[in-house]
């Protein structure tokens, strides 16, 4: 069962929603509904669910609907219609006193400019949720003390918000989002008002923060980039409506539409495409049974000037050059394993393209993609650049 | 005229000022006796007895603190002080001292739940508002009248008056204070859970605090400036110097009862002014 399942959630500004959800109904676009009852549609028949430990990213322009959408997950923005159910209970029917306790438990959030109390210390705005809850001080204050630590801000402890740096104050909403050890993160723009360096650290630093937490996390973001490096799936939005959700790669390569395909068109492809994307089938010889003759003959087929050697559980062994079959093949020797060559240059099928192509110029034969030694595929160097200029990525998803 | 007789405003105003009067008749009398007396207790008993050295070296020596532990207030606190006792209106400045303190207290006790409920519910704040114009720009005179009729003459109604005329700016800064807390900070607030109290004393009011101060420190000065204006109605104090001297016309007396309200003023002012710091100001 999913964490979060939202559906068919809107939400819709100013007085007469009720005729403004009709003309929803009726197909009616954010800009004709404006004109004809003067409300605003903020969100639009969402729906998505998120499974427990998922990075699940909602990416849009300003105006998108998604700031709003984070808000009638906690019910911060009292929703017109729609459900969103918080493991099986409905959020959006909820009486006020159960909605506090859904809030306290459950739920925690995160927000772009910080949200710090500035008239509490770091720690006392760390254990603000526990606080309010009523639990004795001691323990609070040790939860917030271990939760500050883990952000790395331990030493900070008695500063004020004030004294801090953007990107330490960020730390401390994170640290007082973790403190109550709530099942859901709710993370609004968190590190939008970041300088772009500080951004990336967070965001690393969020991920392996969930590599040990494995919480479920729905965060927003107007930043592409950023998205598809802590996205697990990626929900985009427009006027109100989500337009595609899938995983960085299905974004990426199968924009839904114009709008996701403009959307996508200048992203830094080199940081979301793996060697997973761009490798092909090998072609390769098997060490045990062919000599220097049926390899010559394999390479002379295929148009290759060197050839991957493995044994027959396909685990790569090497690689031979058509000179030195040739010539193996004059000596009349029977193996290969006297001209094998081992300088190879292997990469894992999650490696980034980025890092591929610092290695790619250096090869003399194609890049091994492998797996526990058995190889998965390889990589040329053409493949490489069209990859990155974004044309036709060939993609090998049949690979195995 | 003509076809339009004159509204009898007047005659409904003194109806309605009776029946008040008659209709709370225990409250008043409560009021005009027993705090009447309590007052009385307070200044004369109390204040009058703590002798003139020690009351200017207590006074010193929280100004010292309050103003964070320099010494120009205290200099003017020991000075201004000496000089009330040396023209001989000790008794009066201790007088005038407790109908403004009872009268903040009282305007600050009403002000600040008005005010929150003002900054909690538009449809209050729409209805109040105007009252509360209506309470500053009346004429403060006005005022006089009904607590003569309600509580005769002496310190209560003086008090009355000036709680009417003083409460207004708490009211309205704490609604402000309250309203200009961010959105931010209330929606992070909520969004782990608080009650209406908690967000109200957690959040809301320690950020609402510098400005309700600023409201709280118009209202003393307001109060002060009812001195002269409640001594027309027997509240005693510097304030009825004044009036005796204008009545006789002696200059010299006249200043010098004025110069005991500016000292006053000017001590409290820099109290609660000095008083109106917040945790997590950056120095």
């Amino acid at each position: 069962m999913p964490v979060i399942d939202v559906k068919d959630l809107s939400k819709i500004f100013g007085k007469n929603a009720k005729k403004a959800t009709k003309y929803l109904d009726e197909g009616l676009s954010k800009e004709e509904i404006l004109k004809k009852t003067g409300n605003t549609v903020g969100v639009n028949r969402a729906t998505f669910s998120v499974e427990e430990g998922e990075i699940f990213v909602i990416m849009g322009l300003s105006g998108s609907g998604k700031s709003t959408l984070v808000r009638l997950v906690n019910r911060l923005i009292e929703p017109t219609e729609g459900s969103v159910m918080i493991d099986g209970q409905d959020l959006a029917k909820m009486d006020n006193k159960s909605l506090r306790e859904v809030r306290r438990k459950k739920l925690s959030m995160v927000f772009q400019r910080f949200a710090l109390f500035p008239h509490r210390t770091i720690l006392e705005n760390a254990e603000f949720g526990l606080e309010i809850q009523n639990i004795d001080k001691e323990e609070r204050r040790k939860k917030a003390q271990e939760s500050l630590e883990m952000v790395g801000l331990g030493d900070y402890i008695h500063q004020f918000p004030g004294q801090l740096s953007g990107g330490m104050q960020q730390r401390v909403g994170l640290a007082r989002a973790l403190a109550n050890d709530p099942e859901v993160l709710l993370m609004d723009e968190a590190f939008s008002a970041l300088d772009p360096l500080i951004r990336k650290e967070m965001q690393d630093e969020l991920l392996e923060l969930q590599e040990s937490m494995k919480k479920t996390i729905l965060f927003i973001t107007h930043d592409l980039d950023e998205a598809l490096r802590i996205g697990d799936r990626i929900a985009l939005m427009k006027d109100g409506k989500i337009v595609q959700i899938g995983t960085p790669e299905e974004i990426l390569i199968n924009p839904a539409n114009d709008y996701v395909e403009k959307f996508v068109e200048d992203v830094d492809r080199s940081k979301v495409l793996t060697a997973e994307h761009i490798m092909k089938r090998p072609e390769t010889v098997d060490i045990e049974k062919h000599g220097p003759r049926a390899a010559l003959e394999r390479m002379r087929k295929e148009g290759l000037s060197s050839i991957y050697v493995t044994d027959a559980k396909r685990n790569l062994k090497g690689y031979v050059t058509a000179d030195d079959v040739s010539e193996a093949v004059k000596n009349e020797e029977d193996n290969l394993k006297n001209i094998l060559r081992t300088d190879i240059v292997e990469v894992s099928e999650d490696t980034s393209m980025h890092e591929i192509f610092n290695v790619i110029h250096d090869a003399t034969v194609p890049v091994a993609v492998t797996e526990d030694g058995r190889l998965k595929g390889i990589i040329v160097r053409g493949a490489v650049i069209a990859a990155l200029s974004g044309s036709e990525v060939s993609l090998n998803g049949d690979l195995s | 005229m003509g076809i339009f007789p004159e509204i009898p405003v007047a005659e409904w105003i003194t109806a309605a000022t009776e029946g008040i009067q008659e209709a709370l008749k225990p409250i008043f009398t409560f009021l005009r006796e027993d705090f009447g007396d309590f007052i009385e207790v307070f200044a004369e008993d109390w204040l009058m007895n703590v002798p003139i050295w020690l009351f200017i070296l207590i006074v010193a020596v929280l100004a010292f603190f309050a103003s964070g532990k320099k010494f120009g207030l205290v200099a003017f606190t020991v000075i201004g002080l000496w000089f009330v006792a040396n023209q001989g209106l000790w008794e009066e400045l201790m007088n005038t001292f407790t109908l403004v303190i009872f009268a903040s207290l009282i305007s600050v006790i009403i002000g600040v739940p008005f005010g929150i409920w003002m900054a909690k519910s538009k449809a209050v704040e729409n209805i109040l508002t105007p009252v509360l114009d209506f309470m500053q720009t009346m004429p403060a005179f006005v005022y006089l009248i009904p607590a003569v009729a309600f509580f005769g003459i002496g310190m209560v109604p003086g008090v009355f008056a000036s709680v009417i005329f003083a409460t207004p700016p708490t009211v309205r800064f704490t609604n402000l204070g309250i309203r200009q807390v961010s959105g931010e900070l209330v929606e992070a607030a909520d969004s782990f859970g608080t009650t209406g109290a908690q967000k109200l004393f957690k959040v809301q009011l320690p950020m609402a605090k510098k400005t309700i101060m600023a409201g709280i420190n118009q209202t003393v000065m307001l109060a002060l400036s009812m001195v002269v204006i409640a001594s027309m109605i027997g509240a005693k104090g510097l304030g009825q110097s004044v009036i005796t001297a204008l009545q006789r016309a002696q200059v010299g007396p006249g200043f010098v009862a004025g110069f005991g309200i500016v000292i006053l003023a000017i001590i409290i002012d820099r109290f609660t002014q000095n008083l109106n710091t917040q945790r997590g100001d950056n120095p």
